[in-house]
């Protein structure tokens, strides 16, 4: 029951003093509920659940975690790994 | 698309895989609770990439699976009912309660609709001030916040014609039931990424170090699962036992707060029936009663239902991890994703019926 | 006692009445109107009964299907043309020449006149372009609030020629699975009609008549196994029925998949998967593996194939199943549905 995908901001607006974001996947656009995630800002990634914005993607610890997995990667291209 | 692609790259897999070969000594069971993480392991085949001293079991993470019989039967019933409206996420409506579904309701005349978002249904009550709305709020935590959002929106509009019909599940007395159980084989567990990112991960914290099993909490793409492996399989084999967070771009420890408060507000912890599992202690959530005018059992009189389910069905054993679907003899014969006996098999996330769809063809499960 | 006779004036309306179905002065006055201008051919204008073909000796393909999508316009097509290429498509997957058509129409009172205007010159032109007279048709009318504004139903009778033997259950172990281009377009688009979601850039129904490239598929071989449009249920769907009634196993690589970025994105936030999801300018093509280079070729320099691929092959493994090698180098089915794909929340 956890389907949450990662968009990105592109606009914002407050409608009846509800902050409301216009958030991009790919290539459609969905209107998303922002009010979850006062602190992200046009730019920034947020995962959408049921047309809300359950979090803030942090860029900066996703990269640090994804520099760490490609690194463990690196040494497996030296023992010749399976190309599947 | 960022932060989907990357984590579905297939030569990340396979020097995870192969750090987890090369990492492993012995047999290990783990178990991921979430039935989004049960479709992904099956959708990309993961138990193929690990050493057969894995076992991966799958815990009880589908609300729909786990929504009681009952409050199926009271969900037709509503929506059978002239001038309600009975909106629902899609999942729901091929459920079947006792003697039919929502699916039916739908061909017989009932207004029922689905919905994407709890919102949806608020504006629908906006739109049809002579109708009555029930929104069917099915979820675990990760949507619980959203569909309290719903109510609050509805009471601060003045609306007098929406209700919701609440199944919420907790997770984290269900991980406890199953570490409590005299028979639990599970050994490591895949947190719930997007419950956490509501909740935090303190309670798993909690249980971690009360019955000495470690934790990941992990997010939902293939990488994703395959490094919360890798990460409890580094635990074990080093006699480790905390919590870690794989999914820390999105989890935090203390998680979403202006969610957790909605939800705070709007909704107390209660028991609930698990579907194929039984009671568990404050599992669930029931309206307060600031907000009881919206709750659709009051209004429509909780009358009892009891439902039966079909003896055949080991759900409870399945969910609890304690066996395989395979390991059930109506499996794929009496009990199909068409003709479901029980919780497992209702939804395309339950484990039976992610096994039916995505794994039949391999060999019967051999204890890996 | 005088008989009654429908007081409604004969003159142009704009919307349907009950009395536009009901075979007397109305129902005239709306072919006359509306239906004879657009589908302008000899045995159309004779307005007998039935509408005699001259065929030769040989196969008749007949072939039929009916037509409720909604919204009824949408970008890249609507109900008219969709109903014209779907039936004429069909035709095609048998490889037959289309001969002729028949319309049938089921309207709700109340419907714009001008909206069927629009839906009738669609498929007026549909025809025109497929080169397919249609001859034939019916129209009822039912009350307001008994129909969805249109349904339409189309038959179509082909010609096939005698060397030709396709069929989905014709697939052979070995053979190659070759589809035409992108999947999900279709469906995607006439879901985000309905769904509030927004499409950047320009995607759009995939409806388009097939015939031109059967013909070039045929062109390169005679062999071919087995064609088909994967439409409701998308390719998933209609392999599965080809691995059926074959009694084959398919397998598929999930790399070797044209999806489009708008199909991804949507697929991803509804939760659908885009093997499910219907495409009504596509088909697939099981071919001989002697002959896969040659079609591919084909395929490839016609425009509505520019995108083809090969994405797997028939096996005599797991009969009657369909099989997809994951990027990761695993398996998994690739099942039938019980019923619609449901967006998921899970």
């Amino acid at each position: 029951m956890c389907l949450a995908v990662p968009g990105k901001i592109i606009e914002t607006e407050v409608v009846n003093g509800v902050r409301l974001g216009r958030v991009q996947f790919g290539g459609i656009f969905r209107q998303a509920y922002l009010d979850f995630v006062p602190e992200a800002a046009v730019g920034d990634f947020v995962l959408v659940h049921v047309g809300f914005a359950i979090s803030r993607i942090d860029a900066e610890e996703a990269a640090e975690t994804y520099r760490l997995l490609e690194q463990a990667g690196a040494p497996q291209e030296e023992l010749g790994g399976s190309d599947s | 698309m960022k932060y989907i692609d990357e984590y579905r790259d297939p030569k990340l897999a396979q020097s995870l895989a192969l750090e987890i070969h090369k990492r492993v000594t012995r047999p290990w069971v783990l178990m991921e609770i979430c039935g989004g993480q049960t479709h992904t392991l099956m959708k990309y085949g993961i138990a193929d990439l690990l050493p057969p001293e894995i076992e991966l079991v799958h815990g009880p993470g589908c609300p729909v699976c786990v929504a009681p019989l009952e409050i199926v039967d009271r969900a037709i019933e509503i929506a059978a009912r002239p001038g309600v409206i009975f909106v629902s996420y899609g999942d729901m409506l091929r459920v079947p309660g006792s003697r039919s579904d929502l699916f039916r309701v739908r061909a017989a005349g009932g207004d029922v609709r689905i919905a994407y978002s709890p919102l949806e249904a608020v504006r629908l009550a906006q739109e049809n001030p002579t109708r009555q709305v029930v929104f069917f709020g099915i979820g675990f935590e990760t949507t619980a916040p959203a569909n309290a959002m719903a109510v609050w929106h509805a009471r601060r509009a003045g609306l007098t014609n929406f209700a919701m019909l609440v199944s919420h599940v907790l997770v984290p007395p269900a991980v406890r039931l199953i570490l409590s159980s005299p028979a639990n084989r599970v050994q490591g567990f895949i947190a719930p990424g997007h419950v956490c990112s509501i909740m935090g991960h303190r309670e798993y914290e909690a249980l971690s170090a009360e019955f000495r099993v470690p934790m990941v909490v992990g997010g939902f793409e293939p990488i994703d699962l395959l490094q919360s492996i890798a990460m409890l399989v580094d635990q074990l084999e080093d006699g480790r036992c905390q919590l870690e967070n794989q999914y820390s771009r999105s989890v935090t420890r203390m998680g979403n707060l202006p969610a957790q408060k909605v939800m705070e507000e709007v909704f107390e912890v209660t028991d609930r029936q698990w579907r194929g599992i039984g009671l568990i202690p404050a599992s669930g959530h029931r309206f307060r009663e600031e907000y009881a005018a919206f709750d659709a059992e009051r209004l429509f009189g909780a009358h009892e239902i009891h439902a039966q389910e079909p003896p055949e069905c080991i759900s409870a054993l399945v969910l609890q991890g304690l066996k395989k679907p395979v390991d059930c003899p109506a499996f794929g014969t009496g009990c199909t994703p068409e003709q479901p006996l029980g919780a497992s098999m209702v939804s395309s996330e339950g484990a039976c019926a992610a096994y039916y769809a995505y794994r039949r063809h391999t060999s019967p499960e051999v204890s890996r | 006692m005088t008989n009654f006779v429908c007081p409604a004036p004969i003159g142009v309306h704009d919307t349907v009445l009950l009395g536009h179905g009901s075979g007397g002065k109305l129902s005239a006055a709306l072919l006359q109107q509306i239906f004879l201008p657009a589908f302008r051919n000899p045995l159309l204008a004779r307005l007998d009964d039935q509408a005699v073909l001259q065929v030769e000796g040989g196969r008749l393909a007949f072939t039929t299907d009916s037509f409720v999508v909604k919204p009824l316009f949408f970008p890249g097509g609507d109900i008219g043309s969709l109903a014209v290429y779907g039936t004429v498509n069909d035709l095609a997957m048998g490889g037959a020449q289309p001969l002729a058509l028949s319309a049938a129409f089921i309207l709700e009172e109340g419907f714009p006149m001008a909206d069927l205007r629009r839906v009738v010159e669609s498929m007026a032109r549909a025809a025109d372009q497929v080169g397919v007279p249609i001859v034939t048709g019916d129209t009822k009318v039912v009350e307001r609030g008994c129909g969805d504004g249109v349904f339409i139903n189309t038959t179509g009778l082909g010609t096939v020629a005698p060397d030709l033997n396709l069929s989905a259950s014709n697939a052979r172990p070995g053979d190659v699975v070759i589809l035409s281009g992108s999947l999900g377009d279709h469906g995607i688009t006439i879901l985000t009609q309905r769904q509030g979601l927004e499409l950047e850039g320009a995607l759009r129904s995939d409806s388009a008549p097939l015939c031109t490239l059967v013909a070039a598929i045929l062109g390169a071989a005679r062999d071919v196994s087995a064609m088909r449009d994967p439409t409701r249920g998308g390719l998933a769907s209609t392999l599965n029925e080809i691995a059926m009634q074959s009694q084959v196993g398919i397998a598929i690589r999930e790399t070797a998949l044209p999806i489009h970025d708008g199909v991804r994105g949507a697929c991803e936030v509804l939760g659908l998967d885009p093997l499910y999801v219907a495409n009504e300018g596509k088909l697939v093509a099981i071919v001989p593996a002697s002959s896969a280079k040659a079609v591919l070729a084909a395929m490839r320099c016609h425009p509505l194939g520019a995108e083809a691929a090969i994405i797997g092959e028939v096996s005599e493994r797991h009969r009657g199943l369909v099989v997809m090698h994951t990027p990761f180098g695993t398996t998994r089915i690739v099942d039938m549905l019980p019923g619609d794909q449901l967006p998921r929340i899970c």
